[in-house]
């Protein structure tokens, strides 16, 4: 689904990633997890263009998303990206920032749009907030909201952020169960996070993120329970 | 008290100085509000030309002759801008024209950094986050920076304008009768200084004071509008 071919990108003169080459398929839920400075978010977002790679290939359902001649926005519409600041619009009520990108892009009728956003707001628990505006939300209230914010474009993909890092404790769970059951319905995931338990519980797949290289790819299994390089034992050590 | 007032309708009315006043406080509303429009149009131009180029480098050339206006524009007083206008580059518009449109450039030179800051206030994970839903750089812009952007910019353009108003008192220097030169006018009618200078004053404090208070009142809706 996503094929990422020789991706370099520096910030400056500071590499950042150094000649990453890996392939998602259909259906994964990949953890990314590193120290942080290791390249997992410019990863991810290399992955949607938001940032853009000084070298390489995104390969994104067949189409290079850094040729100059893609269309960008439509291949965006199709990854669904949740940030760790939520980053809801707060000019915006909830059901406005979740009817909003459909309306607009894919020309879904009003009705249509907000019928789905409350149904989905049920789904996440939120059915009865969709009139309210972002600031009166807490942090997991506002992630869930992003979360089916993202989910109303049925995208293909979706990307998350580190999206419990700037949560409450209390709040983490919530966000987390959410995020479950999408990988339960088969969502193809990429989620950059520190929550080492999701990564084992949920996740099939792990990339292990070091100065800018997959230092190490592998199931779960094999990255908690059996891992290779020094620098990924070191870093368990530090996180379990 | 009584020769107060003798004096006042001497001055004012005897004289037919009234007319001069009505004369010009009706020229300073209209090289304000006409030099207010004309910036807030240039404004929002340099400052989403100069948005976009950031990006695009198809557009850079036009933000450099951007920058170059403001920068021009910012370091010439605007009594000097007025009678360049005047003088040598609109000699044959009418006075009124002359002095709005001289206005009107020179406050678009501080209104684009205005709506520029605004622009900028604004987080920058919200056009990421409109950018990722699959929305183009205008399209986000649109519909999601500039509605927040504007809490920011029209309090600002609330300030530019009271200093507008204060700053066309100079547009006596190219033949017009504002509100200033009317004062003046009456002055060497009537060798009475102190009563018109007096008035205009009043008139500029009124208008002034009235124009704060009614940014006042926008400010703080525009506050709890804030659904930050």
């Amino acid at each position: 689904m996503i094929k990422v071919e020789h991706l370099s990108k520096n910030f400056q003169d500071l590499p950042v990633l150094k000649d990453v080459s890996v392939t998602i398929n259909k259906g994964d839920v990949v953890c990314v997890i590193g120290p942080s400075g290791s390249g997992k978010s410019t990863f991810l977002r290399c992955l949607n263009m938001l940032e853009k790679p000084n070298s390489g290939k995104i390969i994104f359902d067949g189409v290079d998303l850094t040729a100059k001649k893609t269309n960008l926005n439509l291949h965006r519409q199709k990854m669904g990206m949740v940030f760790q600041q939520f980053n809801l619009f707060p000019n915006m009520t909830v059901l406005e920032n979740l009817t909003c990108a459909p309306m607009m892009l894919k020309k879904v009728p009003k009705a249509e749009a907000e019928a789905k956003a409350i149904e989905l707001l049920g789904r996440v628990d939120l059915a009865d907030r969709a009139d309210t505006y972002p600031n009166k939300l807490s942090g997991g209230q506002k992630q869930r909201v992003a979360i089916v914010r993202a989910l109303m474009m049925e995208p293909d993909v979706m990307l998350f952020d580190e999206p419990t890092s700037a949560l409450d404790p209390e709040m983490v769970g919530e966000v987390l169960d959410v995020m479950k059951s999408l990988a339960q319905k088969g969502m193809t995931m990429v989620v950059v996070t520190h929550e080492m338990a999701f990564a084992r519980e949920v996740s099939n797949r792990v990339l292990f993120l070091d100065g800018g290289v997959i230092a190490e790819d592998g199931t779960p299994e094999e990255i908690f329970g059996n891992p290779q390089c020094e620098r990924l034992k070191t870093f368990l050590a530090k996180v379990l | 008290m009584n020769a107060w007032l003798l004096k006042l309708n001497e001055t004012f009315i005897e004289s037919g100085g009234y007319r001069y006043i009505i004369d010009g406080f009706k020229n300073t509303i209209i090289i304000t509000l006409g030099a207010l429009l004309i910036g807030v149009v240039i404004g929002s131009l340099i400052a989403i030309i100069k948005y976009f180029a950031e990006e695009s480098p198809k557009l850079k050339p036009l933000a450099w002759l951007c920058d170059l206006y403001t920068t021009v524009i910012r370091g010439i007083p605007i009594t000097v801008l007025l009678l360049i206008f005047y003088l040598i580059i609109l000699v044959t518009a009418s006075d009124l024209t002359v002095a709005i449109l001289s206005f009107g450039i020179n406050s678009g030179a501080y209104m684009a950094e205005l709506i520029r800051s605004g622009i900028n206030a604004v987080d920058k994970g919200q056009m990421e986050a409109g950018r990722s839903l699959g929305m183009s750089r205008a399209q986000a812009m649109r519909k999601v920076i500039f509605p927040q952007a504007i809490r920011y910019i029209l309090p600002a353009i609330g300030n530019e304008l009271i200093a507008l108003l204060k700053e066309t008192s100079v547009a006596g220097y190219v033949a017009i009768v504002d509100l200033t030169r009317a004062g003046n006018l009456i002055r060497t009618n009537t060798h009475d200084a102190i009563n018109p200078l007096a008035l205009v004053a009043l008139i500029y404090l009124t208008l002034v004071v009235l124009l704060t208070r009614l940014l006042g009142k926008v400010e703080r809706k525009l506050a709890k509008s804030d659904k930050g």
